[in-house]
C-alpha cells in the first residue's frame, strides 16, 4: 500500500519533471528555427496597433487568435473576410468603423464609438494584417473561408 | 474556533459575498445584452461588464481563499495569527485595489488582456498586498507548533499563485508571446496551483467533518495534487494549439490535458470515500453538502466538460466559441466557488457561536444555486454547439448566428435568476449567523 512518503515523492517528483519539460518546450517553441509567430514582421505600427487593441479592451467583446469574449466577431483574418464582402475594401471598412463618432450597430448589437484618428485606425489595421499572417496550425481554415480556398488550391 | 485571530476570516468572507453579488449583477447585464436588451450600453458596454464579471470572480475567490487561510492556518499551526492588525490592513487594501480596478473599467482604464485587465500600476499594489498576506500566513505557519500537510499544501498553493502572477506582468510586443505567457498565469492558476488551495481546504474540511485519520486524508491529498500537476502543467498546451506556436503543443497539450480530469475524478472519489469511511457524523450538514458538492461538481464542470473540448481535433472548431463559456462556468463554480462556500458554511457557526447547522433555507440555497448553475451551463452548451455548427461548419455570418442562438440566453437568464435566488438565500443565512465573537471560543465544535 502506498505510504504518505511515497505519495509526497510522487507529488514533488512529478511536479518537478513536468515543470522542467514545460520550460524546455517553451524554449523550443520560441527558438528561431521553430518560431512561427510572424516575429520578423513585427513593425512599429503593429506594436502601436496592439497597444490600442489592449488599451480599449477589444478582447472584452471580440476574439483574436480565438481568445477573448464571444460577443462580437473573431478578428483573425477579418481583413480577408471583409475584402470578400466589400470588393477588396476590407481595410477601409475597418478604418471607417474605428474612426466613426457614432456607435457601429451591425444587426442591432452596439459597438463602442471610439472615434479614432486616421493614424490610430491604420495602426489597428496593421495589427490585424500582422495577425492574419501568423501560422495558426490550421485554425485559419476554420475561421476564414478565404484561407480555406487558398489552402485547397 | 480555537483562536481569537481566526475571526478575521469572517470579514474576508463578507467581502467575498459582497463581490459575488456584484459579479452576478454584471453577469445579468451581459445576459440581457445577448438577448438584445443592451440599454446600459452607454454606461456599461459589454467589454466593461465582461471585465468586471471575470475580475470580480477572481477577487471574490481570492478573498475567500485568504479568509480560508486565516481560519485554517492558526488551527493547523496551533497558534494565533502573528498580527491581526496587519490582516485587517491587508483586507482593506485588497478591497480598495479591487474597487479601484472595477471603477476604472467603467472609464476605459484597463490592460485589455483577458482575465488580467487590472492596469499595471494596480498590479504592483496587488503584489504588495499578496506579499503581506503571504508574510502573515507563512510566519504563522512556521512559528506554529506543527506544520501539517494540509497547511503546507494550502500555503504552497497560495505562494505559487502569487509567484505565477508575475509572468502576466511581463511586457511583450507580440500578441502571440503575450498570450502564451498570459496562460502561465491563468491556466497554471486555475488548472494548477488553485487546485492545491482547493485540495488543502477540502482536506481540512474532510478531517473536521468525517473524523477520518489525518494521515490517510493527507496521503491522498498528495496523490491528488500530484496528479493535478502531472497533467495540468503540460496541459497548459491546450491553450497553445491555435495561437501561433509550434505544432508540438498539439501533441503535448492533447495528451496531458486529456489526463486532467483524473485529478478531479480522484478528488471526487476521495471526498465521497472519506465521507463513507468516516465514523464521525458532524452535525454541520450544510458544510458537508457544499464540501461533497464541490468535489463532485468540479469533476463534472472542470473534468468532464473540459475534456469535452480539449482534444485538438475538437478544439479547432470550439476554440473561441461559447463552448468555452459552458465549461468555464461550471468549472469555476464547482471547483472554486463551492469550496469557498463550503469553508464559509463550516467556519461561520464556529466563529459566531450560532450553530445554524441545518436549515431549509440553507438547503434551498444549495440546490437552487446548483440547479441554476447547471441550467446556465446547459444553455451555454446548446448555444455553443449551435454556434460551432452554424458558424464554423456551415460558414454562416457571426451576427446571423448570434441572432439564431439568442433564445438560449433567455433560458440562461432564467437559470441565472434561480442561481441568484440560491445565492441570496445563502447570504441571508450568512447574515443570520451574526458577527464573530470571542464567546465562540468556549463552544465545542
Amino acid at each position: 500500500m502506498l505510504s504518505k512518503k511515497q505519495a509526497r515523492a510522487f507529488f514533488l517528483g512529478g511536479t518537478l519533471v513536468t515543470f522542467l519539460v514545460f520550460i524546455g518546450l517553451t524554449i523550443f517553441s520560441f527558438s528561431k528555427e521553430n518560431d512561427q509567430t510572424n516575429r520578423e514582421n513585427l513593425s512599429a505600427d503593429v506594436v502601436r496597433g496592439k497597444e490600442i487593441w489592449e488599451s480599449n479592451n477589444c478582447m472584452g467583446c471580440h476574439t483574436i487568435l480565438g481568445e477573448g469574449a464571444y460577443y462580437a466577431p473573431e478578428l483573425t483574418k477579418v481583413i480577408d473576410r471583409l475584402n470578400i464582402r466589400y470588393d477588396g475594401n476590407g481595410e477601409e471598412v475597418i478604418k471607417s468603423i474605428l474612426m466613426s463618432p457614432a456607435p457601429w450597430q451591425p444587426s442591432g448589437r452596439k459597438m463602442v464609438a471610439y472615434g479614432m484618428t486616421e493614424q490610430e485606425a491604420s495602426d489597428v489595421v496593421a495589427f490585424f494584417n500582422w495577425i492574419g499572417k501568423i501560422d495558426l496550425n490550421g485554425f485559419d481554415r476554420v475561421i476564414s473561408p478565404l484561407a480555406k480556398e487558398k489552402i485547397n488550391k | 474556533m480555537k483562536y481569537k485571530s481566526q475571526k478575521v476570516a469572517y470579514w474576508f468572507f463578507a467581502l467575498s459575498m459582497l463581490l459575488l453579488v456584484l459579479q452576478i449583477t454584471y453577469g445579468f447585464v451581459m445576459g440581457f445584452a445577448r438577448i438584445g436588451f443592451d440599454n446600459l450600453h452607454e454606461f456599461i458596454p459589454f467589454n466593461t461588464a465582461r471585465a468586471v464579471h471575470t475580475n470580480l470572480l477572481v477577487v471574490w475567490l481570492l478573498s475567500g481563499f485568504m479568509g480560508a487561510a486565516y481560519y485554517i492556518i492558526p488551527e493547523e499551526a496551533q497558534r494565533e495569527l502573528v498580527s491581526v492588525k496587519l490582516a485587517y490592513v491587508q483586507l482593506i487594501s485588497l478591497a480598495l485595489v479591487g474597487v479601484t480596478a472595477i471603477v476604472g473599467f467603467h472609464f476605459n482604464i484597463w490592460e485589455g488582456r483577458k482575465f488580467l485587465e487590472i492596469p499595471r500600476p494596480l498590479d504592483y499594489l496587488v503584489v504588495v498586498n499578496v506579499l503581506l498576506f503571504l508574510g502573515l500566513i507563512l510566519t504563522t505557519l512556521f512559528k506554529g507548533k506543527r506544520q501539517t500537510t494540509t497547511a503546507l499544501v494550502l500555503s504552497m498553493g497560495l505562494l505559487f499563485a502569487a509567484l505565477l502572477y508575475l509572468p502576466g506582468m511581463l511586457p511583450f510586443d507580440s500578441q502571440v508571446t503575450d498570450s502564451f505567457f498570459r496562460w502561465w498565469v491563468v491556466h497554471l492558476w486555475v488548472e494548477g496551483v488553485w487546485e492545491l488551495i482547493m485540495g488543502g481546504i477540502l482536506s481540512f474540511l474532510l478531517i473536521k467533518l468525517t473524523g477520518v485519520d489525518r494521515e490517510v486524508i493527507e496521503k491522498w491529498l498528495y496523490v491528488i495534487v500530484g496528479l493535478t500537476f502531472l497533467s495540468g502543467v503540460l496541459g497548459t498546451g491546450h491553450h497553445y494549439y491555435y495561437i501561433g506556436v509550434n505544432k508540438i503543443w498539439l501533441i503535448v497539450g492533447g495528451i496531458f490535458s486529456a489526463l486532467e480530469p483524473l485529478a478531479f475524478l480522484a478528488m471526487a472519489l476521495f471526498a465521497v470515500n472519506m465521507y463513507r469511511k468516516g465514523e464521525k457524523k458532524h452535525p454541520n450538514k450544510l458544510a458537508l453538502y457544499w464540501t461533497l458538492g464541490a468535489a463532485i461538481v468540479s469533476f463534472v464542470g472542470a473534468g468532464l466538460l473540459g475534456f469535452a473540448h480539449t482534444l485538438p481535433q475538437t478544439n479547432i472548431y470550439t476554440h473561441g466559441t461559447l463552448v468555452t463559456a459552458m465549461h468555464g462556468h461550471l468549472a469555476f463554480w464547482g471547483a472554486y466557488g463551492m469550496i469557498v462556500l463550503a469553508i464559509i458554511s463550516y467556519s461561520l457557526p464556529n466563529m459566531t457561536g450560532r450553530k445554524l447547522y441545518d436549515s431549509a433555507r440553507g438547503r434551498m440555497a444549495f440546490w437552487l444555486a446548483n440547479i441554476g448553475m447547471v441550467g446556465m451551463t446547459v444553455a451555454f452548451g446548446v448555444a455553443g454547439v449551435a454556434q460551432v455548427y452554424l458558424e464554423r461548419k456551415f460558414k454562416m455570418d457571426f451576427m446571423l448566428v448570434q441572432k439564431e442562438i439568442a433564445v438560449h440566453f433567455v433560458v440562461l437568464v432564467l437559470c441565472a435568476t434561480m442561481f441568484a435566488v440560491g445565492i441570496t438565500l445563502y447570504i441571508i443565512d450568512f447574515y443570520k449567523h451574526g458577527k464573530p465573537s470571542d464567546e465562540a471560543l468556549e463552544i465545542q465544535e
